[in-house]
């Protein structure tokens, strides 16, 4: 489904302030921030006016406030890992950048009160507390557990986790919190709060790890994808994953306008480098 | 005096000469909410096939400098699903559409042309003959002048009716003109110049190619001084054929330089990626170009490079 609310506008860079291994963004985005949910994303021309890098980015968005001193904004948590990333960590207050928001599927909240746990790695847990923010003024319980290698690159501001009624955080060193993937104290987690859905942003393979474990328990899982894309906006067909549909067949799906929150137990992981046998056209 | 916009694509007659790029303009539905696809010459569909098509695996996309590398492969739902929804959706929305083609076979290209009869908003047909990103290199059509040839002839006994014929043509090849030739001989009322160029990237960390295909087709301001050139030789040697002209244009000034070179219209592809209304920002700015220079016409600027000057 396209998201027809999207617009492309110029923000306003407003702050820009290192946490951990990662920067807070705010841009004054104006009346378009009302119409972001918890999942979407913002696409950014990066680079400037003579730039070399010709495709935009994607960020999720970490939250969006509808009115403040500086009309709407919308909050992104950036890792400044290639060039693009780079470029736009070290802009200033009051630069511009080309924003088109918001973009993609949006996170499903359930009509009654439910169990619901939240799960991050590393900045795939910046959409998770607008999310938490969300599910707890609709009365469900939230819990919340983050994973990373390392401490630095854990997500977990302050104001965050004021939603969220546990938070568990996993290290690959042991820096914080217990030692171990995220996927190891899930089970329990689970079980011991009798969760009812998981909500998932990270990498592809932690993902896929939930999958295996809300497939075992027979719980929904809603993950939002990370898939490299070009545009953002449906027409470059470069951020396509094989999804299973309602009639049982598997189509490629572009993670742009289907996603980029997906019925985990409806992607076919382990998919990279191949389409899987039987995929519609293959 | 008023400047006339108007384009004249191998008799498609367009009220401005910008297009969009087959497969960089999704079914239509998506660029819409950006901007009313009345607003630009022509939309240009992504390759129709006959049946549907998974497309490659993925990674299928690297950025490069200036450029990207994408080995999509055809994704798409196959000719009867195109001609029940995207086509009477593009009617509606009053968009002028050029249609894509693209085939394994010469009857392929065949049967795909008999179902391009008559559709409403149609105001063009592009054959591609030229994606690189097909199982077998040698089934490129237009590397070959037989194959493109017979490719061109196939869709010209089939098509009927006045709706023109543009080859899109590979850069992939020693001569280029001999192959544009080649299909005007065939049939082709207008040449698409240019497809991507095939590249590679390898991921240094992995040290494996990083499309999962191995190779792509380049595109974007990298590939744009192989394009104009190949525009300019073919209006050099084919004065009369039309053109219309592709390859990294981004802005006004760009789409200049393919018109000076002898492009009829251009196409905007990779630029769409990077910015949803590149094609509006290229026809405005070509515009106050053309005007700034002193010409009357669109028209009057087609070629102009290629005057005789004393420097």
């Amino acid at each position: 489904m396209i998201n027809t609310r999207a617009a492309q506008i110029n923000a306003e860079l407003i702050s820009n302030k290192r946490v951990g291994s990662y920067h807070h963004m705010v841009f004054s985005v104006g009346d378009i921030a009302a119409q972001a949910k918890p999942g979407n994303f913002v696409a950014i021309a990066v680079g400037g006016e003579s730039s070399s890098m010709v495709l935009r980015r994607a960020f999720a968005i970490y939250r969006s406030t509808e009115r403040g001193v500086n009309g709407g904004l919308v909050e992104l948590v950036v890792a400044p890992h290639g060039q693009g990333s780079r470029w736009l960590t070290s802009l200033q207050a009051h630069d511009l950048v080309d924003m088109v928001l918001p973009l993609g599927t949006h996170f499903g909240i359930p009509t009654e009160p439910v169990r619901a746990l939240l799960v991050g790695g590393g900045y795939g847990s910046a959409p998770l507390f607008g999310l938490a923010e969300l599910l707890k003024n609709r009365g469900c319980r939230v819990d919340m557990v983050l994973g990373a290698s390392t401490a630095a690159k854990i997500y977990a501001p302050l104001e965050g986790k004021r939603s969220v009624s546990s938070l568990t955080l996993t290290t690959d060193d042991g820096s914080a919190g217990i030692q171990g993937q995220i996927t190891d104290v899930l089970p329990k987690l689970i079980e011991e709060n009798e969760i009812e859905i998981v909500y998932s942003c990270g990498p592809m393979g932690m993902l896929q790890a939930i999958t295996a474990v809300t497939d075992r328990y027979q719980i929904i899982h809603q993950c939002a994808v990370e898939e490299a894309m070009a545009c953002g906006i449906g027409v470059c067909m470069t951020c396509v994953l094989p999804v299973t549909g309602d009639d049982g067949v598997t189509r490629m799906l572009r993670s742009c306008i289907d996603g980029p929150v997906m019925d985990g137990s409806r992607v076919v992981w382990d998919s990279k480098r191949k389409i899987p046998e039987g995929t519609f056209g293959a | 005096m008023t400047f006339s916009f108007a384009a004249d694509l191998a008799g498609a007659k367009l009220p401005n000469p910008i297009l969009t790029a087959s497969g960089c303009a999704g079914s239509g539905k998506e660029l819409s909410q950006f901007f009313p696809l009345t607003e630009i010459g022509a939309v240009v569909t992504k390759s129709i096939m006959i049946k549907p098509r998974s497309g490659r695996a993925t990674p299928r996309m690297a950025e490069t400098p200036s450029g990207m590398l994408n080995s999509i492969g055809l994704q798409g739902p196959g000719v009867d699903y195109f001609l029940e929804n995207d086509i009477p959706w593009l009617a509606a929305h009053g968009a002028r559409t050029i249609v894509s083609i693209a085939g394994e076979t010469v009857e392929d290209y065949a049967v795909l042309a008999r179902r391009m009869r008559n559709l409403p908003g149609v105001v063009g047909l592009e054959v591609n003959i030229s994606c690189p990103n097909v199982e077998n290199r040698g089934m490129v059509f237009s590397c070959q002048p037989e194959t493109a040839r017979a490719a061109i002839e196939a869709v010209r006994r089939n098509i009927g009716g006045e709706l023109p014929i543009i080859a899109k043509l590979s850069p992939d090849v020693t001569d280029i003109v001999g192959i544009a030739r080649e299909v005007s001989n065939a049939g082709a009322d207008g040449v698409a110049l240019i497809n991507t160029l095939l590249g590679m990237v390898i991921d240094t960390n992995l040290m494996l190619p990083k499309l999962a295909q191995k190779t792509g087709g380049l595109s974007g301001p990298a590939i744009r001084p192989v394009a104009v050139r190949a525009v300019y030789q073919v209006r050099a040697a084919l004065p009369t054929l039309p053109i219309l002209g592709m390859g990294g244009i981004t802005n006004g000034r760009d789409a200049f330089e393919f018109i000076l070179a002898g492009a009829s219209a251009v196409s905007i592809g990779t630029a769409t990626f990077g910015n949803p209304t590149a094609v509006l920002k290229v026809r405005d700015e070509l515009s106050a170009i053309l005007q700034e220079r002193g010409f009357e016409s669109l028209t009057d600027a087609i070629g102009f490079a290629h005057r005789e000057v004393q420097v």
